[in-house]
């Protein structure tokens, strides 16, 4: 039953999820996800609905076999949630996803365990997402125990292999505890735990935010490697733009709980086409040489609104420059300006190409004429 | 801003003291600075050793630098090279079982060897920090406006009347928006970005000559970043404060900063200004460093060049470069002998055997 390490997607994880069910969406989509809302209702004194808390709005996206799918956006833009809705803890309030074929929101809880061998997390601090009292092997085995895989002394090798693959020598590590490790090592260690069940998919919430430069660079050169090795595939999350574009193949943009922009990394990084996406990558403080150093920078001011009562239509348009009247009656929809490129603004920046679903908007054309000149409401700097 | 926040105008900051700091100097008891040219902040030969159960840690050996008026100065490093505890011990703060030797001159004075009392005027005043988290440097229990005045009836003689017209003022200029309801608010109340505010608001609280930013960024958002480091150098052009940010993000201190000191292992390893250090890095560190550091411009997918090993155990003074055993250009001599940390070119000080891009022999 146990395969060897090396032999990633062998025919046991595929006959281990049940249901042989073939993708409607075609083999190549591992992950869809279609209009996935998840709210939490917050409790007032006494138990009244004290307010319900957007956290993701209406998200629809797909993952296929191989990619990495980065996804950026500030604290309290719903990355996380998203991820948590996407394994069902906790199950999210409507929408589908769709895993391998089956839609995990309807999926019932026995079967939804078996198919979650394949969807694991790796979570941003390891300290604290590592049991402190358990060694290194104990904390890579217990998914295997728990899933019943193997015998003991076939678990212990198998841990003993994903430790030396996560670059973690098992003899010496092995038997160490979290509080024994620096931090690049526990990060390996949960690398491995998630390792351990042979998943397709493996949903990585912000996993180097917390190690140091030369670590992460370590940590995100071991996400590569397994990529390439096993083809495991990546829902790769972080607030950090310039990171996400190293390991992705596109990327989603999220902004209070709503979608602004997904598509190819390179058309992102070089054509942003949402201003927030632009503001967030003219926020990453580069070296550059001083004599245009701050110069022409877009830096957005104000904070992120309430996700209990978010602004009406565009969710961006109380920070945006170049929000107009429609964007505050009309939410955008995500429609496509490329190959791949979906943006969900009115008044995207320019694209080159006219946009696809300008007939919905008779007046699109002399509105964004008369944005160029608003352009310059965008706070800009010299200093 | 309420006549009692040191108001240096928007002059050029290297004015410096004139008749209205000179003025403030005399009115809260400082001693007037010597001269104009002398550095506000000069450390030199800073030593901090933690005197341990299992031994002695070595966090510090022996490191030099000095700040201006109105200069931005970052100390760039990993976990553990030693950057908090240089700022600590320049605050005062660290605890019995540091052994600082050295010399931490603050307009002229050394404060080093000074009574707990001594220092306690001297922080807050003359000097004060932002740390990294600023829900753990906030009381969650205390509102955040009492915090400040707090602040600011610990050092200056005000009473509670104008010590809330003064907080209500370091909010607004915090850039708090409604800071008379934030005044009130608890932290809990308030976002990461806007905590911040509220701990720099307590920092500036008695307009101190040096601010030290310790990682004062780095758990906010990109976007929250850009804000505050804009906040902080436009407070700094305001009233001439020094700048000593603290940071591991290159990227950051090359953005914001005038002088960058890099250090590792508890030593200084190279020191450049900020726009010359990213075109010709000299020391291999700073360079691996440099590499590691996902970029814009890198194409996805590409494999950052790092140097294995980790940074050395500091219970040990090690015996040649600290970086040795993991530099991709070590010779016999990087280990047998430390190189000193000296001016090797204008402005440039590296401490390296075989700096790069020298045409020296690696």
């Amino acid at each position: 039953m146990l395969a060897s390490v090396r032999d990633w997607g062998s025919p046991m994880t595929a006959t281990a999820n049940g249901a042989g069910v073939p993708s409607p969406a075609g083999d190549d989509v591992l992950l869809e996800v279609r209009h996935l809302v998840q709210e939490f209702v917050l409790r007032d004194y006494g138990g009244a609905k004290g307010g319900v808390l957007q956290a993701v709005s209406d998200v629809s996206f797909k993952l296929h076999a191989g990619e990495t799918l980065g996804i950026v956006g500030e604290t309290g833009s719903g990355k996380s949630t998203l991820a948590r809705s996407v394994i069902q803890a906790p199950r999210p309030k409507h929408g589908e996803v769709i895993f391998d074929g089956q839609d995990l929101v309807r999926l019932p809880y026995r079967a939804l365990k078996s198919v979650r061998r394949n969807l694991q997390m790796v979570f941003q601090d390891p300290f604290s997402s590592l049991d402190p009292k358990w060694t290194a092997s104990r904390i890579v085995e217990e998914p295997l125990i728990a899933y019943g895989v193997g015998t003991r002394s076939e678990r212990r090798e198998k841990v003993g292999s994903l430790l030396e693959r996560v670059g973690l020598d098992a003899a010496r590590y092995g038997s160490a505890r979290p509080r024994e490790l620096s931090g690049g090592q526990c990060q390996r260690v949960a690398v491995a735990r998630a390792l351990a069940l042979e998943p397709k998919l493996i949903l990585c919430d912000e996993p180097v935010s917390s190690l140091d430069v030369l670590v992460q660079a370590q940590v995100l050169n071991l996400f590569e490697k397994l990529r390439t090795d096993l083809g495991l595939s990546y829902l790769f999350i972080a607030h950090d733009l310039a990171l996400v574009k190293q390991v992705s193949d596109r990327v989603a943009v999220m902004y209070l709980g709503k979608l602004c922009e997904i598509g190819p990394v390179r058309d992102i990084y070089r054509q942003p086409l949402h201003p927030y996406t632009l503001a967030l990558l003219d926020s990453i403080p580069t070296p550059v040489p001083p004599a245009g150093k701050r110069d022409a920078r877009s830096v957005i001011s104000g904070e992120l609104p309430s996700p209990l009562d978010p602004p009406s239509g565009c969710r961006f348009r109380t920070r945006c420059p170049r929000a107009q009247e429609l964007c505050a009656a009309e939410v955008p929809e995500l429609r496509a300006l490329g190959d791949g490129h979906l943006v969900a603004c009115h008044f995207p920046l320019s694209s080159g190409r006219p946009p696809a679903a300008a007939s919905e908007q008779p007046d699109a054309a002399g509105a964004r004429g008369g944005q160029q000149g608003g352009g310059n409401l965008m706070r800009r700097r010299s200093v | 801003m309420a006549g009692l926040l040191r108001d240096r105008g928007r002059r050029p900051a290297a004015a410096g003291t004139t008749a209205d700091s000179a003025a403030l100097a005399s009115a809260v008891g400082l001693p007037e600075a010597r001269t104009d040219s002398s550095p506000l902040l000069d450390v030199s030969d800073l030593h901090v050793t933690f005197h341990g159960r299992r031994g002695r840690v070595y966090a510090v050996q022996g490191i030099s630098f000095s700040i201006g008026r109105g200069q931005t100065l970052a100390i760039i490093g990993e976990s553990g090279s030693g950057k908090t505890v240089s700022a600590l011990a320049v605050m005062g703060l660290l605890p019995d079982s540091a052994h600082v030797s050295g010399s931490i001159r603050f307009k002229g004075e050394q404060l080093v060897g000074r009574s707990e009392h001594d220092l306690r005027a001297y922080r807050g005043r003359n000097v004060a920090m932002v740390f990294q988290n600023p829900e753990r440097s906030l009381n969650p229990t205390m509102r955040v406006g009492t915090q400040i005045t707090e602040a600011v009836r610990c050092h200056l003689p005000l009473d509670r009347e104008q010590a809330h017209e003064r907080a209500v003022e370091l909010l607004r200029m915090v850039r708090v928006p409604a800071p008379e309801r934030r005044f009130h608010e608890y932290p809990h109340q308030l976002s990461g970005g806007m905590r911040q505010r509220v701990v720099i608001a307590i920092a500036l609280a008695c307009g101190p000559d040096v601010l030290i930013a310790d990682e004062a960024t780095t758990a906010l958002d990109v976007t929250t970043q850009a804000q505050i480091m804009d906040l902080l150098l436009d407070l700094q052009s305001q009233t001439g404060t020094a700048l000593v940010m603290i940071s591991h993000d290159l990227g950051l201190a090359a953005a914001y900063a005038e002088d960058i000191i890099v250090m590792y292992a508890g030593q200084v390893v190279e020191r450049a200004p900020a726009g010359e250090l990213f075109g010709s890095v000299r020391m291999p560190y700073t360079q691996a460093l440099l590499d590691a550091m996902p970029r814009i411009e890198l194409e996805p997918h590409v494999l950052l060049p790092v140097v294995g090993g980790r940074p050395p155990d500091l219970s040990a003074i090690p015996l040649g470069c600290p970086f040795a055993p993991r530099c991709p250009g070590v010779q016999q001599d990087c280990r047998e002998q430390p190189p000193r940390l000296a001016e090797h070119e204008p402005g440039r000080w590296w401490a390296c055997w075989h700096p790069c891009g020298t045409g020296a022999p690696r």
